[in-house]
């Protein structure tokens, strides 16, 4: 059994069994805000990990399939035509923001995926009549899928979870496919991947599309988790959040950004707790992954682990010829 | 039917002319090499050939489509290939995977985001037997950046050759390369069957004059001398440009 498939294995009986062992409800509902942040990042991941397209209004499109959810519930219309109607809304939008942003690349395409990000928190707050203004929407339960009540809070937590394993395998299969490895070519030879005969805004589009996709469901969790969603989820705060997670993560790995959604939101929800500037601590963990991790947490530990094991290679080797 | 037919081609950047009515005729299967002193435009054309620049007018035709209105991705499609002066390849990825993303670039398969890639063999297959067709089977697993300037360019000739041209552009294969290097990348360039029309910008004189059927002179813009080898080195004009008056 290789190093990776028994870290597998022990993720997936740790989080299995998380409300067998956790101490309380509150650690189950912080897992489960784990999970869809996770989601949430792995989109953005898609972008700016693997397209070399780094997107400052993600939030923006997170909190459309959220409003989405809660105003199409609160017209009256059920669940199931509440998550399909935010996930088409999510899609359109994101396709809006796509053909919007792919203009530019660099500069110019954070820049515009900001200024769009900005349009969309201003009309949160300002279109009342869609969005409830200040007051946000609120939702009044939570689906219940065969039957099972996902107002409890561990069903809610195996339903994100069945989500999020859902999520993790199609990035995992969109990355390692042609097209994400067409994707990939795109970020470091955009020029090279054109005169290849690759459509590299086409490319692009795509990529942005799938990454509006995993952002429009961890909207929709997100808003059925707190019940509510109000214009601060799309603000540029927001949008930064979840990049710090995908870099402190490791951009451009699939196991990172999860590792950087667990950070930020253990930080925010459980260490904030017991230290009252918690986002200094917060700020600080950045500056060092920075400092000593600047590819993120994941590709440095794994970078770390290949230079001890060659270096426990070249010692044993040095030994046995000693020896001999 | 010419390979490639360019007439009156031009081009300005601002106020800087840097192409003038360029006339240039590449038959099948020739053996073509383009020469001129440094800012000649060299570059300049292959890059309107290929599309990444769009010329101000003039036209550009392969066996006798014409490419002007035709976005640089799909000239590719239509048998157009080049490398580049300066090697532009991924560095992170290794031989095999390189020559893999060449190949994909033509196949309806780069839309596709459900199958494996590494695991489709009919790419794997015909990368390897690139990689190997120009000596480097050995190291195919190898990244990109572990290895020689010399073995990179190989790299760059093996991916544009697996796409199957009907017209190849070169531009400085020899450039930067040690004798040994040279030597293995014009043994290489020989291999190439005359299928294949090629044209090629290079400085080094001593490979590149052997490899040509007919040369062409730019200077400023403009093909000022053409003709065969003997033609071209007896030009008054060629001296002009190189020696000076």
């Amino acid at each position: 059994m290789t190093g990776r498939l028994v870290a597998l294995t022990i993720g997936a009986i740790v989080l299995l069994t998380v409300p067998l062992w956790m101490p309380g409800i509150y650690y189950v509902n912080v897992t489960s805000q784990i999970l869809f942040y996770a989601i949430f990042a792995l989109g953005l991941d898609v972008l700016a990990g693997y397209a070399g397209l780094t997107s400052l209004g993600h939030a923006a499109l997170f909190g459309i399939a959220s409003y989405a959810t809660g105003y199409i519930l609160g017209l009256g219309a059920g669940h199931t035509v509440a998550i399909i109607g935010a996930m088409v809304i999510g899609l359109i939008s994101t396709a809006i923001f796509a053909a919007l942003s792919l203009r530019a690349t660099g500069i110019g395409f954070i820049m515009i995926t900001l200024a769009l990000g900005e349009i969309l928190w201003g009309l949160a707050y300002r279109w009342i009549s869609m969005t409830g203004g200040d007051n946000g929407i609120s939702l009044h339960g939570r689906p219940a899928p065969f039957g099972i009540a996902l107002s409890d809070a561990n069903a809610f937590y195996y339903a994100t979870l069945l989500v999020f394993v859902v999520s993790l395998a199609a990035a995992y299969i969109f990355i390692h496919s042609p097209f994400g490895a067409a994707l990939r070519g795109t970020r470091d030879q955009p020029r090279r991947m054109n005169a290849l005969g690759y459509h590299v805004w086409m490319i692009r589009f795509w990529a942005f599309m799938f990454s509006g996709l995993l952002t429009s469901i961890s909207g929709i969790l997100f808003v059925y988790y707190n019940q509510f969603i109000s214009p601060p989820t799309l603000a540029l705060t927001s949008s930064a959040e979840v990049l710090l997670m995908v870099i402190a993560g490791g951009a451009g790995s699939l196991f990172g950004p999860i590792v950087g959604a667990a950070l930020v939101v253990i930080v925010k929800s459980i260490v904030s707790g017991f230290i009252e500037r918690w986002n200094f601590l917060l700020g600080a963990i950045f500056v060092a992954i920075i400092i000593f991790m600047p590819d993120g947490l994941v590709p440095g530990t794994q970078r770390l682990l290949r230079r001890w094991r060659s270096a426990a290679k070249t010692a044993k080797a040095a030994k046995t010829r000693s020896a001999s | 039917m010419t390979a490639l037919s360019i007439k009156g081609l031009v081009k300005s950047f601002g106020g800087l002319r840097v192409t003038r009515g360029l006339n240039l005729e590449v038959a099948p299967g020739e053996r073509h090499l383009i020469i001129g002193p440094n800012g000649a435009g060299k570059t300049t054309l292959f890059n309107q050939i290929t599309g990444e620049i769009t010329p101000d007018g003039g036209s550009i035709s392969m066996f006798g489509t014409e490419l002007m209105h035709v976005p640089s991705r799909r000239r590719t499609h239509l048998g157009l290939s080049r490398t580049y002066q300066i090697i532009t390849l991924f560095p992170h990825d290794t031989l095999l995977h390189n020559v893999m993303l060449s190949l994909l670039g033509l196949d309806k398969l780069r839309w596709n985001p459900l199958k494996r890639f590494d695991a489709q063999r009919h790419l794997v297959d015909r990368a390897q037997a690139a990689l190997d067709q120009v000596g480097l089977g050995d190291i195919a697993q190898r990244p990109l950046s572990e290895t020689s300037y010399g073995e990179r360019r190989r790299v760059e000739i093996a991916m544009a050759l697996v796409q199957g041209p009907k017209v190849l552009l070169l531009d400085e294969p020899y450039a930067g390369l040690s004798i040994d290097e040279r030597r293995d990348v014009q043994a290489l360039l020989a291999t190439i069957p005359r299928d294949v029309t090629i044209v090629m910008i290079e400085h080094n004189m001593d490979v590149a004059l052997d490899f040509a059927d007919r040369i062409s002179v730019m200077y400023f813009g403009e093909v000022i001398v053409e003709g065969t080898r003997a033609e071209v080195v007896a030009n008054p004009r060629t001296k002009e440009v190189y020696l000076g008056h």
